[in-house]
């Protein structure tokens, strides 16, 4: 169980980078799946290749960054629907990451990597590593925050909000999607180099489905434990992200399948989207909450 | 301030649904002029203050502000010339934003975006002091989501986020036309106020033509694509809305006359 900890620590990275365009955005973006692999498939090449592995895993960041760039261009210039534009650079990556990775599956157990303090000190499966991702994912979940509420960071919500109102205010929508896709991308590229440090190898099929497990986070999180302001709806996408990998890993110990794993994402996700319009469950949600107080209604 | 030279502009050349908005528009508004605007539907009101605002580009003419020709800008990029309100409430505010991070948003209208804080101590301060100007007390509710607020108070909001920022042109659009009486006249008052406080050059597009003429420093009507009256302060100040629906009906007959004579 600890494992699951652990996993869902570093999958909040991806989740975080998911929030930024699924939530911030409002830009389903499915590219992810191919620039997970790609954070992966540049992080080990640079490590198996000699590079300090904090290199290679900022290299990875910036590999994903591009990979974000080309759907934003794709989507913004080229005026193509958000959801194909991120097809279509997804599948372009898996030809692409097959060239960086030169093979279908790249070992990593000899090399050193960032995760290799943790095992020879045999603290992987401790909560000393948890703790170590813990802060980890909340260093990066901070910075997140910070840049939120920084002027490109506001423009960047209210692109997601209300695109009218920003470029009357001056701001590019065009170029903020593509900041947001690329920073997002980048996130999502590092989760990838790390995992692969972490399982000791990268896998040209690791980022199937891996927007699933991304939506799942932020959306179970955000149900659980709100999103109100964005210090919150951050913190939840992490919890989201541990939950997912723990919920994962009891239906691995109940007899599924690894294969089923897909499927029981998918499930959850439908889940945790549909639950909430169910009436009961707003009534019982209610019971459950204090009434919180409601905004006065002033008379303009 | 500003000056549109021969705008001209047509919806769907060459098709059946040709239709011709703007015929050679000539508008001048000297700094701190109050126009306000009216006209029929299709009359190619709101199609102007597209043109200003760059949402759509001119067939033929140009379109300076302050002697900058932003004919070719894209709309973000002469935002910085421009304050706008939409006639809509909920479209010039972010709703699931503070109130305070809209307002510091409108504060960096047209300027480079960097890292620095949004909000921070001494703009919110700012805020606080320029939200009490409105008498509504959302200076208290700085970090309320906008979209708990009511329809006019969004809009007086979005009157004030234009404003206080200096803008070179202020354009109107039907901004009060969605409220309710009561609302239309709060937004109304802080136009007035706001305007003059802050010496701001505007055009206001408006179906109330009792709002034209009690708003503004110069009335102009248009028609078909054109310019068909243009009055100053002094006329203006002479006229009721009874003789504004006089003009109106002079076009009209015209028109009628006009296809009588083909038949």
């Amino acid at each position: 169980m600890i494992t699951a900890v652990e996993l869902g620590l570093i999958y909040a990275i991806m989740a975080l980078g998911v929030y930024l365009t699924f939530r911030i955005l409002d830009f389903p973006d499915l590219t992810v799946d191919g620039s997970f692999t790609t954070g992966a498939a540049v992080a080990a090449v640079g490590i198996i290749n000699g590079m300090p592995p904090i290199a290679a895993t900022v290299l990875a960041f910036f590999a994903g960054a591009a990979a974000g760039v080309v759907t934003g261009l794709l989507h913004t210039k080229g005026k193509i629907n958000g959801l194909l534009a991120g097809i279509l650079t997804m599948i372009a990556l898996y030809s692409i990451n097959l060239r960086i990775m030169g093979k279908a599956n790249l070992p990593l157990l000899r090399e050193d990597t960032l995760i290799t303090p943790l095992k020879e000190a045999g603290l992987l499966g401790t909560w000393l590593s948890v703790a170590t991702f813990l802060l980890v994912a909340l260093a990066i979940k901070f910075v997140l925050d910070w840049f939120l509420h920084t002027d490109t960071g506001l423009a960047m919500q209210a692109t997601g909000d209300n695109q009218e109102m920003i470029r009357s205010l001056g701001v590019s929508t065009d170029n903020q999607k593509i900041l947001g896709l690329a920073l997002s991308n980048g996130l999502v590229a590092v989760c990838g180099g790390l995992i692969a440090q972490y399982q000791g190898f990268a896998d040209i099929g690791m980022g199937i489905g891996i927007i699933v497990a991304g939506l799942a986070s932020v959306i179970i999180g955000q149900a659980i434990f709100g999103h109100r302001v964005i210090m919150v709806a951050t913190l939840a996408v992490v919890l989201g992200s541990v939950l997912y990998r723990v919920v994962i890993q009891l239906a691995l110990q109940a007899g599924l399948q690894p294969n089923d794993m897909k499927l029981v994402s998918a499930v959850l996700v439908v889940i945790a989207l549909v639950l909430p319009q169910w009436s009961g469950f707003r009534k019982l949600a209610a019971r459950l909450k204090p009434a919180a107080p409601a905004e006065k209604e002033t008379v303009a | 301030m500003l000056d549109l030279s021969n705008i001209t502009k047509t919806f769907f050349p060459g098709t059946v649904n040709e239709r011709k908005a703007l015929r050679g528009v000539e508008l001048h508004l000297a700094p701190g002029e109050f126009v306000t605007v009216i006209g029929s539907n299709g009359a190619g009101k709101s199609t102007i203050l597209n043109m200003i605002s760059g949402k759509l580009r001119p067939d033929t003419g140009s379109v300076v502000i302050d002697g900058t020709d932003v004919t070719k800008l894209a709309d973000f990029q002469r935002a910085k010339y421009i304050g706008r309100v939409f006639q809509d409430p909920m479209a010039g505010t972010a709703p699931t934003m503070s109130i305070e991070q809209n307002m510091a948003m409108a504060l960096e209208r047209g300027k480079r975006r960097g890292l620095a804080l949004g909000v921070t101590k001494a703009k919110r301060e700012r805020f606080a002091e320029e939200l009490k100007s409105l008498e509504l007390g959302l200076e208290n509710r700085l970090k309320a989501k906008v979209g708990l607020l009511s329809g006019g108070q969004r809009q007086a909001l979005s009157l004030l986020m234009a404003t206080f920022s200096g803008p070179k042109i202020l354009l109107l659009d039907e901004h009060t036309a969605a409220l309710d009486p009561q609302r239309a006249a709060l937004v109304s008052r802080l136009t007035a106020e706001l305007v003059d406080r802050h010496h701001l050059t505007t055009l206001m597009v408006t179906h109330n033509m009792e709002q034209a003429l009690t708003l503004g420093t110069r009335l102009v009507m248009m028609h078909d694509g054109r310019i068909i009256l243009d009055l100053d302060q002094e006329r203006k100040s002479q006229m009721t809305v009874q003789d504004l629906l006089h003009e109106f009906e002079k076009i009209k007959g015209a028109q009628l006359d006009d296809r009588t004579m083909l038949q």
